[in-house]
């Protein structure tokens, strides 16, 4: 045995002589904490699906509600308002969400499946369309789970425009339900998303697109 | 002006420091514009949430809790992190960490880091390392970029460089970026980063991060961030290594309900920031293939150690305290001569110092308590500030007066019960002895470190500021005569 003690039983040791206490009595401890905050909705379902339109309206997002029949022709819309020329989406996007768009003959769209793209080509694609897991009326945040039709975290950053698709189902309304929502994928990567990228860091005004997409279009979905 | 230097070890006592930053009138005035824009938004966002105080009792709670156990948790965040294929380290100090992540980089081959804005690499002035071991280091974080070309250090633990206005930021942009025609506006300076960094995030394979909270139950790990410049170094590169002080860790996931609102709130007056990352060790396919965390000691275990100085530890950075606190609006950050500014400063540096250094920063407060009302953690700083003067007196005895007055508040604000019943008097009591501690100091000129006989020149404006947010007469002034009979005795 080496007569040097290695940082982490140094560490651990200083930490169990400074008056703390073991993992015994951690969760019984845990469980005494106080949480007598609001942990339940207030709001119809209804009032919920308007209150997060409004916090997306406040982001310089756009929302659109529609019926999942009509997600093929509101897509096709949108990218060709928006110019999209590539579009990259997840392996696990329903292909019918983009029936209506590419597929017109003047249409120069192209829709690539992700395919492990580095870096360098992904910055290649403009657009990106994924769904995602938990929409947070209160707050305005989309949360994607890395779920089959949510992609990996690389693809809803480089693209400039990511088109999302909110389920109804999806969305509560403050920020505890969203969060006990999230505990059955706690272990996914997960990325909360409050309105586009953006930075108060001169002079305090908030601007728009720093390095995450600066467009963000989301298709609330009637289920 | 000259760059300020932000080591506490060398760095010029608050006082003399404050006293040049004074003059800096551009400075003070961007400083003011800046902390007043969030305290009206953050103000307006916490008036919202009728559950605020819940959430505040909650979140210290949690972090108490934390402290109370911090050896499990960070055996179980070890634990879970190897499990999902990251590795932990452990420092014992900023060598220790420097030492690591020098040499993690160097195994990933890295010529070039990209980094994301931590204070806790600040802390531990990790790019000069890394700079001597021959690896640039490139922020991320805009305003850290702002810093870092402009050769300035940060004067603020959440809007870093709220000290330059666009005016400055734009010449620092055209000199570094070689961009003779950039406009000013805001959004011309933003779109000039967000070009210089693009080819930056594409190329360089090596990222270096702090982080907000650690997971105990999961292994993983959450950052919080605004621009996605956090997300570009989380996502794109191979190799991942994050510095984070031990105290960061939370027990379970569900604790990030309580924290990420009140953080955003507290932070930048939002309801929530743009982006939060959080993830556990790595994923095939997605993110880095190698996670690293650097779990880092550096004095704060000697922190846990004291009773009254541990609630230091709750605290999650978010800066409300320096936004609220009269000292720093007036002075800016650079006088605190730490990348720790503020209140949150003021205790944390002298301690993080073991005391040995950045003593004048409990002196640095007019022990208001505005810090306290807005902190998220409910870190009674004025209690830790009058434990630290204690400590400071008790070193630098002989015992004067000025320490049994010390002492005396010192108990007063021993028992929460007690200091809330004691918090009208109390704090009309401090003012008075803040006002004669520091003629005190004054008069020692050469004596201690904060002596200094111009410190008193500066002052009698900023008490008028200070007193006139008080409602003085309500106080009742029978109880204060007692207490200043008892005081004198
Ligand atoms: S001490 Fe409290 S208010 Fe200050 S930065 Fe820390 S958490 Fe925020």
């Amino acid at each position: 045995m080496s007569a040097v003690i290695s940082a982490r039983e140094e560490i651990l040791a200083c930490i169990s002589s400074a008056g703390t206490k073991g993992a015994e009595d951690a969760a019984a401890d845990y469980a005494r904490i106080e949480r007598s905050y609001r942990q339940a909705a207030r709001l119809s379902h209804a009032a919920t699906l308007d209150l997060l339109e409004e916090r997306l309206h406040e982001y310089g997002a756009r929302v659109f509600r529609v019926a999942e029949s009509e997600i093929a022709s509101l897509c096709a819309r949108l990218l060709r308002e928006r110019g999209a020329r590539r579009i990259v989406v997840p392996a696990g996007l329903p292909e019918k969400w983009l029936a209506g768009a590419g597929s017109a003959a003047e249409s120069t769209l192209e829709i690539v499946p992700d395919a492990d793209f580095d870096a360098a080509a992904l910055d290649s694609f403009d657009s990106v369309m994924t769904a995602s897991t938990v929409a947070i009326a209160e707050t305005g945040t989309i949360v994607l789970a890395s779920a089959p039709d949510e992609g990996r975290r690389a693809i809803t950053l480089v693209p400039d425009y990511h088109l999302c698709v909110v389920r109804e189902g999806d969305v509560v309304e403050t920020v505890v339900e969203g969060m006990r929502r999230l505990d059955a994928v706690k272990e996914m990567p997960l990325t909360l998303i409050s309105g586009p990228s953006a930075t108060a860091d001169i002079e305090m005004t908030r601007i728009k697109g720093v390095h995450g997409p600066r467009f963000l279009d989301v298709a609330v979905v009637r289920a | 002006m000259s760059v300020m230097e932000l080591d506490p070890r060398t760095a010029l006592s608050f006082p003399k420091a404050a006293k040049m930053l004074l003059k800096e009138t551009e400075l003070r005035g961007n400083v003011r514009r800046a902390t007043e824009t969030i305290q009206a938004k953050r103000r307006k966002l916490v008036a919202e949430k009728d559950d605020w105080q819940e959430l505040r009792e909650s979140a210290r709670q949690i972090r108490a809790h934390v402290l109370a156990h911090l050896g499990a948790y960070l055996e179980e965040f070890e634990r879970n992190l190897t499990r999902a294929g990251g590795t932990v380290h452990w420092a014992r100090n900023a060598e220790e960490a420097q030492a690591i992540v020098v040499s993690l980089a160097k195994e990933a081959g890295a010529q070039e880091v990209i980094k994301i804005k931590s204070m806790t690499t600040e802390e531990i002035h990790l790019n000069g390392a890394l700079e001597e071991a021959g690896i640039h280091a490139y922020e991320t974080d805009l305003a850290e970029l702002i810093l870092q070309l402009g050769h300035d250090t940060p004067s603020h633990i959440v809007v870093p460089a709220l000290h330059k206005n666009r005016a400055q930021i734009r010449e620092i942009f055209k000199r570094e970026m070689n961009l003779p025609e950039l406009g000013s506006a805001p959004e011309d300076l933003a779109e000039a980063a967000r070009r210089f960094l693009r080819e930056k995030f594409l190329r360089v394979h090596t990222a270096v991060s702090g982080a907000n909270f650690l997971i105990a139950e999961t292994g993983g790990i959450c950052i919080v961030e605004s621009e996605g410049n956090g997300r570009m170094c989380l996502t794109l590169p191979d190799t991942l290594i994050a510095v984070v002080g031990i105290e960061k860790v939370l027990p379970r996931f569900g604790d990030l309900e309580v924290m990420l609102q009140l953080l955003a709130r507290s932070a930048t007056g939002e309801r929530m920031n743009p982006y939060n990352s959080i993830w556990t060790g790595v994923r095939p396919g997605d993110g880095p293939r190698k996670m690293h965390v650097v779990l880092l000691d550096n004095a704060r275990t000697e922190v846990l150690a004291d009773k009254e100085g541990r609630q230091t530890l709750q605290c999650i950075r978010c800066a409300a305290c320096l936004n609220a606190c009269p000292v720093y609006r007036q002075t800016g950050g650079h006088a605190y001569g730490s990348v720790y500014a503020g209140p949150i400063g003021a205790i944390l540096t002298p301690q993080l110092m073991e005391m040995k250094h950045g003593q004048s920063l409990p002196y640095a407060s007019s022990l208001c308590g505005a810090c306290y009302e807005v902190c998220p953690v409910k870190i009674n700083i004025p209690e830790v500030l009058i434990h630290l003067r204690n400590e400071v007196v008790k070193r630098h005895g002989p015992l004067a007066p000025e320490a049994i007055a010390l002492r005396m508040v010192a108990t007063l604000f021993r028992s929460e019960r007690r200091f809330r019943a004691a918090q009208r008097l109390g704090r009309m009591a401090q003012t008075l002895l803040a006002r004669r501690e520091l003629k005190i100091v004054g008069q020692n000129v050469g004596q201690a470190d904060w002596g200094d006989s111009q410190w008193i020149h500066w002052l009698p404006g900023m008490l008028g500021g200070w007193t006139r947010s008080r409602d003085l007469e309500a106080i009742p002034s029978e109880s204060f005569r007692e207490w200043w009979d008892r005081r004198s005795k």
